[in-house]
């Protein structure tokens, strides 16, 4: 190994890489990936696939409720369409994307050479490929797609045909893939982290990581379980969940939010790091408050495990539960709360800048936060019997997830993508992109508050008439918000993947601050091959 | 010449920006009306109350709205005053703090002092939800898929029971796409009807799947869950038509299966639970009468729209994964138990519900309908006595 390291300041990068181990040739470099920048790639394409379809399968619910009556779907398809629509985001769209960042970004952010376990990364990306297959193939199985809603309440799942089977096998071998993953980010984080990369000294984005991977691995087998006694109720004559046989109903939701309730934050701890790295760069001024933002994290994390029973105040808890549940949940403001001072003190007396990454962050704290408003007023157990499974809570997590996961992670693509692809992006057309899902989000989301307090049900396929105009408001914004997203891939990433466009420099922006900016643009395809030398904080390599 | 040049702009201005809030509104289109004690068109707010409990949430949600704008005005008041005074363009330069301990100790203070208000603040109300004792009217409520079926257990009208299904007019123009009518897919065939102020303890179960009874100017919702029973309560404080919908996903025709309540005086509440008392017993089908092939063919006709249509269509061709009953094995089978097991214990996992719910002779009456309709001319009837024999 003679890899020469990349010097600090120095533009000289023919010597960067060892060309004997240069990636593979054709289609073998990806099927046989074992480069962590390679993996990250195609987790990151593959996401955008899966958000592709499932923005289609939005489209086709809004399209359905542009006017009452029906018009394009039965019921049962459209409750397909929820249905899939729900599992394609979350498990196929949001949290590879993730994945897709981590495998890029932590290895350059700790001055590691790769992930820990080369081969087993290999293998959980190609894991989501036939998982994905076979969960988007359901809707050409015998009776359709699975329609019991993206959470898979028994005993409906009971009723479902052969495609919940598949379905359910297809979130075995995801989950099996995020566990994979997040073994191997814990492991690299904890052992391959350059000498000098204290763990109070690593960038944000690989301590929420960090955190999330124990997440995962605490709670993907917990769904395992959950599913598992679904299938085996279906076909093996077992009565977990159904109470034909003297099962509980109520025990699958149990069950079921207690992985998902910290799945909610799996999605939106990674989003923290990112925010959490840009917003600095652009106010050109240090973090506030690094230490508070990983305790933040960290106390978020242990909260999400004790407040899971707020998605079922109307199964009728007794009232100590619901108290309980109640004031858990309220707490969970307080390190939210911090993380989101913590941003605007970064930003205040800094010297900022408006670049896209900037815009999505900034855009990210705003209306995150009224995702998080609408959280606290869920919290309340009265308010939440009146709007529970109404278009509020639609309103709610779309605000979360959209405009907090999806808005992180544009945010991240814009920032780290010059380092990715060695060219920068049109600036004009990351703003358009911007300003258009911003309106286009709000125009499709904000309505649905309204028709949730005035008691629309989620997941109708047809509605009272007097919802009508805030539906068709809604339908409109989706519609405008789905081509803005076409145009992001048209026009910014296949660019930026051509090639096309300014030659990105070492360092684009001129207050970040970290390893990732300590080599060249592209990243070359091996990197920190021997152990960097780190100045004092951490953030770059010296001699 | 100048200012009807301005006026006559300012008019087109006005008319494009009304035609374009029509075709964003679709506003022409839906001729409709607030449903009193349903959705108001276009509400923005929660329900008008009419339970104490109604006004207490009323009262909290309006209590954190005010609150989550304060802290969202103060807190993005200083992000955006910071955006615009601290940017480079303005030449502001990045000052070098980064830490303060005691900033850090405040806000998070502050918050939990916030959510700690707001927790006792609801706690009063979770209480109060939660007791449903001392009722003066105990009424079970049963999900199925798709309908509701009501029990009178105690108090004035027990004994009474009924199933409350959507109005098949409105299922007919949901299918077509054509919907009309202030009580668009919220109007039922008989709706629950309780007497105004007298506490009314509502126990949910479910037959199928879970389902979830909502009524939201009674701030009432309560999963009905198979197998378990739960309870909720409500006082409704005002006589007239309050409508809700289930709102846990039961499956197919989750959307039609509406829920009206009608809430009478105490007088006209007496009046209601004797006249329907009569209208029970004069119905009440004698499961040994032996019936003609018409007189129950015509009887099933009436159980086939208000039960099977919906899945397996007037025409008998069914839809889908819906089977057809025109010219299915089953229905023209000899062997008549078959067809009545089907009925009385569904098939396919349940996409084909069990329908033991309805009566002998109802069940009679609709497979009778079934071997003699459309193209199969059977010629077989079945009495309600070979129902009351099967379902043994």
């Amino acid at each position: 190994m003679s890899a020469v390291l990349p010097q600090h300041g120095s533009h000289d990068h023919s010597h960067d890489h060892d060309h004997d181990h240069g990636p593979l040739k054709g289609w073998r470099r990806w099927v046989f990936a074992t480069n962590h920048k390679d993996i990250g790639t195609m987790y990151l394409l593959f996401s955008f696939a899966m958000l592709m379809i499932g923005g289609i399968l939005a489209l086709c619910i809004r399209a359905e409720l542009f006017q009452p009556g029906l018009q394009f779907f039965n019921p049962e398809l459209f409750n397909s369409f929820t249905t899939m629509h729900g599992l394609i985001m979350v498990f196929g769209a949001i949290m590879p994307a993730f994945a897709g960042f981590a495998n890029w970004m932590i290895p350059l952010q700790i001055g590691a050479s790769d992930m820990a376990f080369a081969r087993m990364n290999n293998f959980s990306f190609w894991l989501l490929i036939p998982a994905a297959i076979m969960l988007a193939g359901s809707f050409f199985m015998p009776g359709g797609a699975p329609a019991a809603g993206w959470t898979l309440y028994a005993p409906l799942t009971l009723q479902m045909g052969p495609s919940m089977d598949a379905g359910i096998f297809a979130m075995h071998i995801m989950g099996a893939s995020s566990i994979m993953g997040s073994i191997n980010i814990i492991v690299t984080i904890l052992n391959m982290r350059a000498p000098g990369m204290t763990l109070m000294k690593m960038p944000l984005f690989a301590w929420t990581w960090l955190i999330t991977a124990y997440l995962l691995i605490a709670v993907m087998p917990v769904l395992a379980g959950a599913i598992t006694m679904t299938l085996t109720d279906r076909h093996f004559g077992t009565s977990f969940f159904s109470p034909a046989g003297g099962g509980d109903p109520i025990m699958y939701q149990h069950i079921f939010w207690f992985f998902g309730h910290p799945e909610v934050y799996i999605m939106i701890l990674p989003a923290f790091g990112i925010v959490s790295a840009i917003v600095p760069a652009f106010a050109r001024k240090r973090l506030f408050g690094y230490t508070s933002m990983v305790y933040a994290t960290a106390s978020i994390a242990i909260l999400s495990f004790i407040v899971w029973a707020h998605h079922m105040y109307v199964t009728g808890m007794p009232v100590t539960g619901q108290l309980f549940f109640m004031y858990a949940t309220m707490l969970i403001a307080v390190p939210t709360g911090v993380k989101i001072f913590n941003w605007i003190a970064t930003m205040w007396r800094g010297s900022m800048t408006f670049e896209t990454p900037m815009l999505w962050a900034v855009g990210f704290i705003f209306v995150f936060t009224i995702g998080g408003f609408t959280g606290l007023i869920l919290a309340m157990a009265p308010i939440d019997i009146q709007l529970q499974d109404t278009y509020y809570v639609v309103a709610h997590f779309h605000y979360v997830l959209v405009a907090g996961s999806l808005y992180a992670l544009f945010a991240g693509v814009y920032y780290w993508g010059p380092k990715w692809t060695g060219v920068m992006y049109s600036e004009t057309r990351g703003k358009i992109h911007f300003w258009g899902s911003l309106i286009f989000f709000n125009v499709t989301f904000f309505p649905m508050h309204f028709l949730g307090l005035a008691g629309m049900p989620r997941r109708y396929a047809d509605y009272p008439m007097q919802f009508a105009d805030f539906n068709a408001i809604a339908t409109i914004g989706a519609f405008g918000f789905g081509l803005m997203q076409v145009y992001f891939f048209l026009f910014v990433v296949v660019p930026m993947m051509r090639g096309q466009g300014a030659k990105a420099p070492q360092k684009p922006w001129e207050g970040a601050e970290g390893l990732e900016w300590e080599v060249p643009s592209p990243a070359p395809f091996h990197t920190f091959e021997n152990p960097p030398k780190l100045d004092v904080t951490a953030t770059r390599v010296v001699g | 010449m100048n200012k009807m040049t301005n006026k006559t702009w300012k008019s087109r201005a006005l008319q494009g920006t009304a035609a374009l809030a029509l075709a964003a509104g679709t506003h022409a289109a839906w001729a409709v009306n607030d449903l009193i004690g349903g959705p108001a068109r276009n509400q923005v707010d929660l329900h008008p109350s009419v339970t104490r409990i109604g006004a207490e949430v009323q009262g909290l949600h309006q209590f954190m709205l005010v609150i989550c704008l304060v802290i969202f005005i103060a807190v993005f008041g200083v992000m955006f005053y910071s955006i615009i005074k601290h940017r480079k363009s303005v030449g502001h330069k990045s000052a070098n703090f980064h830490e303060s301990v005691a900033v850090e100790i405040a806000w998070t203070i502050v918050p939990f002092a916030i959510v700690v208000v707001m927790g006792l603040m609801a706690t009063k109300t979770v209480v109060a939800m939660k007791d449903t004792s001392n009722a003066d009217l105990t009424i079970k409520t049963t999900g199925y898929q798709w309908k509701w079926g009501y029990d009178y257990l105690k108090g004035e009208g027990e004994g009474i029971g009924f199933l409350s299904s959507l109005d098949v007019a409105q299922r007919n123009m949901s299918d077509a796409g054509k919907p009309a009518g202030d009580d668009y897919l919220l109007k039922v065939d008989n709706p629950l009807v309780v007497p105004v102020n007298k506490k009314i303890r509502i126990i949910t179960t479910a037959n199928d799947v879970i389902h979830s009874w909502m009524v939201p100017a009674f701030a009432v919702k309560q999963d009905a869950i198979p197998g378990f029973v739960r309870d909720t309560w409500f006082r409704a404080e005002k006589t007239g038509d309050f409508y809700g919908q289930c709102v846990e996903l039961c499956g197919k025709e989750h959307a039609y299966m509406p829920i009206h309540v009608k809430v009478l005086s105490a007088e006209d509440y007496t009046k209601w639970v004797e006249a329907k008392k009569k209208e029970m017993a004069a119905k009440a089908d004698d499961p040994s009468k032996v019936w003609t092939l018409e007189a129950l063919a015509e009887r099933g006709a009436k159980v086939y729209a208000a039960n099977c249509a919906v899945c397996h269509r007037p025409d008998g061709k069914g839809a889908g994964p819906i089977k057809p009953l025109d010219g299915a094995a089953v229905v023209l089978d000899a062997d008549k138990t078959k067809q009545i097991g089907v009925l009385l214990n569904g098939q396919n996992n349940g996409t084909m519900p069990a329908w033991k719910g309805l009566s002998d002779t109802e069940i009679a009456a609709v497979i009778t309908y079934t071997k003699n309709n459309w193209s199969n001319k059977t010629g077989q009837i079945v009495q309600p006595a070979e129902v009351v024999a099967a379902r043994k």
